[in-house]
């Protein structure tokens, strides 16, 4: 199986996508840093005297991203999720609200899932940060993942890298051994396709495997 | 959002230091604390927090929780909700604590919020969110457009002209009802305040929520030695199973001796401004017979006595008092 379309020429669709968008891509990427700077000049030469590891612009971070060590430059303001997305990346964790609302962003860090839309990337410096892309590979699925393909825990496919981060980590979690108790534990994590019976199939499948 | 100084404070005297130097604690803060960062970076998305500094407490040793000398519990400031709720203590002496935080938010939010920033989560009031709108409590003496529409989650006790938001906590309400006490540590040195002072009315000051200072950093929060042979239950009433906020609650803690309400303390969440005690309705039941439903319903009549309810949660009432009623009645069944 490959999570990868071809969409011609032997050009994968996500590549496909990058370079067409490439263009666009960097004028707004330019554009939001020309701004952080500008505001942070003005914030300066109004209240705030500089210090060290502060300040407006861009803080260079090393992160650790599933084993692997990351260095990169980044705005201050980045949440985990952008700077995964943007600065690393790493596009299987997605963005839907973007404020902690809807789970698709779950990530782990030090082994726990969070949401990655309500961290500050800088502040995970040291951090043992897993993504999707982290906890297995076409041929090589996590059997959380290999159980979502096999329950047909989907439709569109958008929630799903974050409701299998969280199925990945309520196996760790105390949780009962009820349908109802993996929904409870599962909430977090909206699917507005409402593939949720065959979320919770798939993940009580391992839980029961295990 | 707008761009900020960040610093990593590795001392709890550096944090004060800095914060010290704040305009507020409160509504507009220049300064914040950030440890979670589930409220704090969900309101700095939407303009509604403004911080040019945030100070970063993760760094600090605030995370542990351990026994007092007096058989209660220390909770650290920076302590996770998710290892609050399981912690095994926890689950044995305080189990109401435990349900609280378990019913509220998600598994992830749960990883990542800690007690003081449960302790100041914000109203989920919508026009406090919303920065297009007039907000008494985000810019004082613009108005309330909650009293008249869009009220159905906001409170019914507490409220003012001003304000009518609700403090959506349930961890506050178990703690109110465990009498927890908040351990500050400000410039001028440390204070203890009981939960019940911690935060305030909105009055005619709504943008004020807590007694907070700048400087002023929440290092723990202590509970009591547990009541012995205690029975408790935090009961949830919500449009959602799961991952919804309350729209009544209740905490409820008995003891029960020779058939009757010997010792009673109960709080109620989704109802009120702050996390509402409810001392009138304690009084209704001690010395009581329990298993009397007359008795719960007059209880929960003295709790709800000033409900001032608003255009579209005048349901809450009557469910705020069925909570109760039905909360006791779980809390007693084999008492």
């Amino acid at each position: 199986m490959s999570n990868e379309e071809t969409v011609s020429g032997g050009l994968s669709r996500r590549a496909f996508l990058s370079s067409a968008g490439a263009a666009g891509v960097v004028s707004a990427i330019e554009g939001r840093i020309v701004m952080a700077q500008e505001n942070g000049v003005k914030t300066a030469s109004a209240v705030r005297t500089p210090e060290a590891g502060g300040g407006a612009g861009i803080v260079a971070v090393t992160l650790r991203v599933n084993g692997k060590e990351q260095k990169v430059r980044i705005d201050p303001r980045a949440s985990l999720l952008d700077c995964l997305r943007e600065s690393v990346g790493l596009t299987g964790t997605k963005k839907g609200c973007d404020h902690g609302q809807c789970g698709a962003c779950t990530v782990h860090v030090n082994g726990r899932r969070v949401l990655s839309c309500l961290s500050l990337a800088m502040m995970h410096e040291g951090d043992e940060v897993t993504t999707i892309e982290g906890i297995g590979q076409p041929g090589n699925l996590h059997a959380v993942q290999a159980a979502f393909v096999a329950h047909d825990a989907y439709q569109c496919g958008y929630c799903t890298s974050g409701q299998i981060m969280s199925g990945v980590a309520l196996l760790k979690e105390p949780c009962g051994p009820a349908d109802a108790d993996v929904k409870e534990l599962m909430s977090g994590n909206i699917c507005r396709c409402g593939a949720y019976p065959n979320i919770v199939a798939a993940i009580q499948q391992v839980r029961k495997g295990a | 959002m707008h761009t900020f100084e960040f610093v990593r404070a590795n001392d709890p005297a550096l944090a004060v230091a800095i914060t010290s130097q704040a305009k507020t604690a409160q509504q507009g803060a220049d300064m914040r604390f950030v440890a979670g960062g589930t409220t704090l970076l969900d309101l700095m998305k939407l303009n509604v927090e403004q911080p040019a500094k945030l100070v970063d407490v993760n760094g600090l040793p605030l995370d542990k929780i351990e026994r007092t000398a007096d058989g209660g519990l220390k909770i650290g400031a920076t302590m996770r909700n998710a290892d609050l709720a399981h912690h095994a203590d926890v689950q044995r002496d305080y189990p109401v604590l435990s349900q609280a935080i378990l019913q509220g938010a998600s598994a992830q939010i749960r990883n990542m919020a800690t007690t003081a920033g449960n302790l100041l989560q914000r109203t989920r009031c919508m026009f406090f969110r919303d920065t297009a709108m007039p907000c008494n409590k985000r810019e004082p003496g613009s108005g309330c457009p909650a009293i008249g529409g869009g009220n159905r989650m906001l409170a019914i006790l507490g409220t003012s002209e001003q304000c009518i938001a609700s403090n959506p906590s349930d961890m506050n309400v178990a703690m109110a009802a465990l009498e927890a006490v908040v351990h500050i540590r400000g410039a001028k040195g440390e204070r203890d305040v009981a939960i019940g002072e911690f935060h305030v009315l909105p009055g005619n000051t709504p943008s004020r929520e807590n007694v907070l200072e700048p400087g002023d950093l929440i290092t723990h929060v202590t509970l009591p030695a547990a009541a012995k042979g205690s029975k408790s239950i935090y009961l949830k009433l919500r449009d959602r199973t799961s991952y919804e906020f309350a729209l009544a609650s209740a905490a409820v803690i008995v003891n029960v001796a020779d058939g009757r309400f010997e010792r009673v303390r109960i709080a109620m969440g989704g109802v009120g401004t702050k996390p509402w005690r409810m001392p009138e309705a304690e009084a209704a039941l001690v010395g009581q017979a329990v298993g009397d439903e007359a008795v719960m319903r007059r209880a929960a009549e003295a709790g709800l006595k000033d409900a001032r309810p608003q255009s579209e949660n005048g349901f809450k009432v009557e469910l705020a008092k069925r909570c109760l009623v039905y909360a006791l009645k779980q809390a007693t069944q084999n008492a």
